[in-house]
């Protein structure tokens, strides 16, 4: 299995080497032409595959039914987990898409030595998630100060909440200190770190791993790793920075000028960005908008109440009553049991 | 065969949850005595009209197949991809999390890893990549690719029929992955190339031509139910009078043929006989059995789509030309998820029913409004709360209670409260199992899906292992004698695995319980309960 590692580690590590070294040499390639390729490559990769999916019909309402049914009144229904209407079916969708109910179920089974079992919640699977995802969305939200000019004000103030925690050190003798840090990227590279690790150390898990699992953790923790290096220690010029992206969103780096001054490191962040975009839509980090399509979730479970149409029902060969009738017409009149017609009347229509 | 299976302590201590060093690409199919049902016998295949009806032995080397068997495989694969957005979405967007893991009773009762619920999909994953994206084809295995070739293929075979279709990793599963449609779409496939067990294309054939899967043909189901009623009358003196192919009858009530066959379902059969009885003499409540539709459980759902719609045809077209108003269903599992998401969809619009009603409590099925069918659960909790039956829940007494919730009423349906209301109305003593093996998260009886065969019985056992050993909490804890459900399957699986694994523990179906305490009109002083065990206090009078 380590060969399935060590091979995604290495080829984030073959990928930062060649934008480290070729970014700065060939900035219009890797400022320019690569993250304008990964995002019309991602848009079309991403809208093709969803598109794919939508063209599929769907035959059966085939909901998970996670609680109590709609029956008779005085029965309680559950009407997240098991939802009869759309209303039902929307606030189930938004729980599972925002807060990952079904993972927070999660339980692990244990097994003592004298063949008793448990089953115990198990939490760090859906934290981590959680945090991975949540960080992982700030950042992305963050990063809109970049490709807007003047910075909304609504990203400002979510800026502000995610650095309030600052690291200053104001003596006569040391003056230092950090730009306000930002939680979301601490988070985001200690939540990859541990859903890389637990692919690593749990067996379950390594076993069922392959070398795309551990790729785009590799990816984000090199994207996460490189911003923060940028943000905190090797400082980079922001603005420069700030005038490429710009001149991305205004398409004025259609003339590929790329602005002096900005380090290798930076190309290597962008190239990891990009790389995710481009690898995003042929990968199961598809996920994303496949949890939106997921039959057993987003139906209503009202299958009894309303039908549901299948477009490619077909008429099948079935046994017809009177099949049956005429095989036992005989044995069932014997026994007293009632037919359609009598055995002279089917002798009848058999001569005629 | 029952010789050959290891016994309890033996198998516990086979489970080993170590996964190999080897990947699971390379660890070879070995397709084991006792993990593993019978071919299908040809001739129930060709009497359906399916592929491939041929004698065939799973452990030898020459599976008979097609020569073109790989390109049958790759169309079959590639149509389905079309016809269900399901498959399409869970082959692409699993992430290989874990959380299913260990959710699978048999993974749970075996340790073997390719009964995680992920890695049996990753089975056919893998093919898919090679066969249907850009990665697998570039990558190959770095994808997660592999080529389809017949090691591949009894691999699935043999990891398709260790799976019961219970849908238990599906709830835990951040997008809803549901294995049970990855299996029926597998086994569809298998079925293209004629590779089902006869457990299950021998009771699909005797359905299609005798209306149940034990091919009871229509006299003999009568003198059947006759028999029950002699039993009932020597228990109670009172001669129920069961309605067949009743044209204008009120209610059409389908249930299992197991229910007929083997004990302890006759006694639940039994209790139906006793219920509708009551409900004729007290209500004037016209209910009729049918000898063609005279199976409610569904093993085409097993074998395809197509097959499954083949046989449920029988309840509609019944109930339309007895012309009732609507259909009743008795206790069965996988019977309740074909009725529940498949009916309607595949053989309605049922015009010619009526929105169900029950006439005795007023009561409108407003759930059931479009597909017609109550379940029998549901029936009676409402009569039982509108206080139409006479009840002498006493008469239980000497059960001590808990309840298995089957797999397919609870995921595929949501049916929790109503069959613990009812058993809680007709006995005092109720325990349930503890909360994470229970309801929603309930575990399979471990024979479900057709598997429940007699050769396979070490597969059965592990199986059924992580609901035994719920059982045997509430077993050893408050002195529970005696397991509910309300599925057919469970009736014929549930004991073996109780004796196997806790000792002494009985099986009831919830109907049962409801006889017992059901007073009938005129009846004598009963002194036991259906099964001829004394009643509690009556245990001298049965000297």
């Amino acid at each position: 299995m380590n060969k399935f590692y060590l091979s995604s580690l290495l080829a984030v590590f073959v990928l930062a080497l060649i934008a480290w070294v070729g970014g700065p040499s060939a900035p219009w390639l890797f400022g320019i032409v690569l993250p304008y390729l990964a995002v019309i490559l991602f848009v079309y990769g991403v809208a093709r595959r969803v598109m794919g999916w939508s063209r599929s019909a769907v035959p059966f309402a085939i909901p998970t039914t996670g609680g109590q049914q709609r029956s008779m009144p005085w029965i309680k229904q559950n009407k997240i987990d098991n939802p009869s209407t759309h209303l039902g079916v929307f606030i189930r969708m938004a729980l599972e898409i925002l807060t990952f109910r079904s993972l927070f179920r999660n339980t692990r089974m244990k097994m003592t030595h004298e063949g008793r079992f448990s089953y115990n919640l198990e939490i760090f699977l859906w934290l981590g998630a959680i945090a991975f995802h949540y960080a992982f969305l700030t950042t992305l939200v963050r990063h809109m100060r970049f490709f807007l000019e003047p910075v909304p004000l609504c990203i400002q103030a979510i800026e502000a909440v995610d650095s309030f925690f600052r690291f200053e050190i104001s003596y006569d003798a040391i003056q230092f200190g950090l730009p306000g840090v930002y939680i979301s990227g601490i988070v985001l590279l200690a939540a990859v770190v541990y859903l890389f690790l637990r692919r690593l150390f749990i067996a379950k898990v390594r076993y069922i791993s392959l070398a795309q699992d551990y790729f785009p953790l590799f990816l984000i923790m090199g994207i996460a790793f490189t911003g923060i290096l940028m943000r905190y220690f090797t400082k980079v010029d922001i603005a420069a920075i700030k005038e490429l992206t710009m001149s991305l969103v205004t398409f004025k780096a259609l003339s590929f000028k790329v602005p002096q001054g900005i380090g290798p490191l930076f190309y290597v962040h962008l190239a990891f960005v990009s790389t995710l975009l481009i690898y995003f839509p042929f990968s199961k980090l598809m996920h994303m908008g496949g949890v939106f399509l997921s039959p057993t979730r987003n139906l209503a479970a009202n299958t009894r109440e309303v039908r549901h149409v299948n477009p490619w029902n077909y008429p099948v060969k079935v046994h017809t009553y009177e099949a049956y009738e005429n095989e036992f017409r005989d044995k069932m009149v014997e026994a007293g049991l009632p037919v359609d017609k009598m055995p002279e009347e089917s002798a009848e229509e058999e001569k005629e | 065969m029952a010789d050959e299976t290891p016994k309890p302590s033996e198998l516990l201590s086979k489970i080993d949850y170590h996964t190999p060093s080897t990947h699971w690409m390379d660890v070879p199919v070995n397709i084991r005595k006792g993990m593993y049902c019978y071919a299908s016998n040809p001739k129930s295949v060709e009497y359906l009209g399916l592929p491939n009806a041929r004698a065939w032995n799973p452990i030898e080397e020459d599976w008979k197949l097609p020569e073109n068997w790989q390109q049958i495989l790759h169309e079959g694969f590639k149509e389905r991809l079309e016809k269900f957005r399901s498959i399409k979405v869970f082959m692409d967007i699993c992430v290989r999390c874990g959380a299913c893991a260990d959710k699978c009773h048999f993974f749970i009762g075996t340790g073997d890893p390719k009964n995680m619920p992920v890695l049996r999909a990753e089975l056919l994953r893998s093919v898919y990549r090679n066969d249907f994206t850009l990665m697998g084809k570039l990558l190959g295995r770095f994808a997660g690719a592999r080529p389809m070739s017949l090691a591949v293929l009894k691999e699935w075979w043999y990891y398709l029929f260790q799976c019961t279709e219970c849908r238990r990793c599906s709830l835990y599963c951040p997008y809803g992955i549901d294995t049970a449609e990855i299996t029926m779409f597998g086994r569809e496939l298998l079925n293209l190339l004629g590779l089902n067990i006869d457990w299950i294309a021998t009771p699909v054939a005797n359905c299609y031509r005798t209306g149940n899967h034990l091919g009871i043909q229509p006299h003999a189901f009568k003198d059947m139910l006759e028999f029950f009623v002699d039993d009932i009358e020597e228990i109670t003196g009172v001669r129920v009078e069961p309605n067949f192919n009743k044209k204008g009858a009120d209610i059409l009530f389908i249930t299992p043929s197991g229910d007929v066959f083997a004990d302890p379902g006759t006694y639940t059969c039994m209790g139906y006989l006793m219920l509708f009885h009551f409900l004729k003499e007290k209500y004037g409540l016209d209910v009729t059995w049918s000898t063609y539709a005279s199976e409610g459980g569904n093993f085409g759902s097993f074998t395809s789509h197509e097959t499954m719609k083949r046989l449920n045809a029988k309840m509609y077209l019944e109930a339309k030309r007895l012309g009732v108003k609507w259909i009743l269903g008795g206790e069965c599992g996988h019977m309740w998820l074909v009725i529940n998401q498949y009916m309607d969809t595949m053989n309605g619009p049922a015009d010619f029913l009526e929105v169900p009603v029950n006439p005795i409590t007023g009561t409108r099925f407003d759930n059931a409004a479009s597909t017609k069918m109550v379940h029998l659960s549901e029936f009676t909790a409402d009569l039982i709360k509108h206080g139409k039956l006479d009840l002498k829940p006493e008469r239980n007494d000497n059960k001590i209670l808990t309840f298995h919730d089957s797999c397919n009423p609870s995921r595929g349906m949501g049916m929790f409260d109503e069959p613990r209301y009812v058993i809680k109305n007709v006995a005092n003593h109720f325990y349930d199992m503890p909360a994470n093996t229970i309801r929603e998260h309930t575990f399979c009886c471990g024979s479900g899906s057709g598997l429940n065969a007699g050769e396979n019985m070490e597969e059965r056992m592990a199986g059924g292992l992580p609901r035994a050993n719920a059982v045997k909490y509430v077993h050893e804890k408050y002195g529970v004698n005696m397991l509910a459900c309300v599925c057919a399957i469970d009736r014929a699986a549930l004991p073996a695995s109780m004796a196997y694994w806790v000792p002494g523990m009985q099986v009831t179906g919830v109907t049962e319980l409801v006889a017992n305490a059901l007073v009938l009109p005129g009846e004598q002083e009963r002194t036991t309960d259906l099964r001829g065990e004394p009643l509690p206090g009556m245990e001298e009078a049965d000297e």
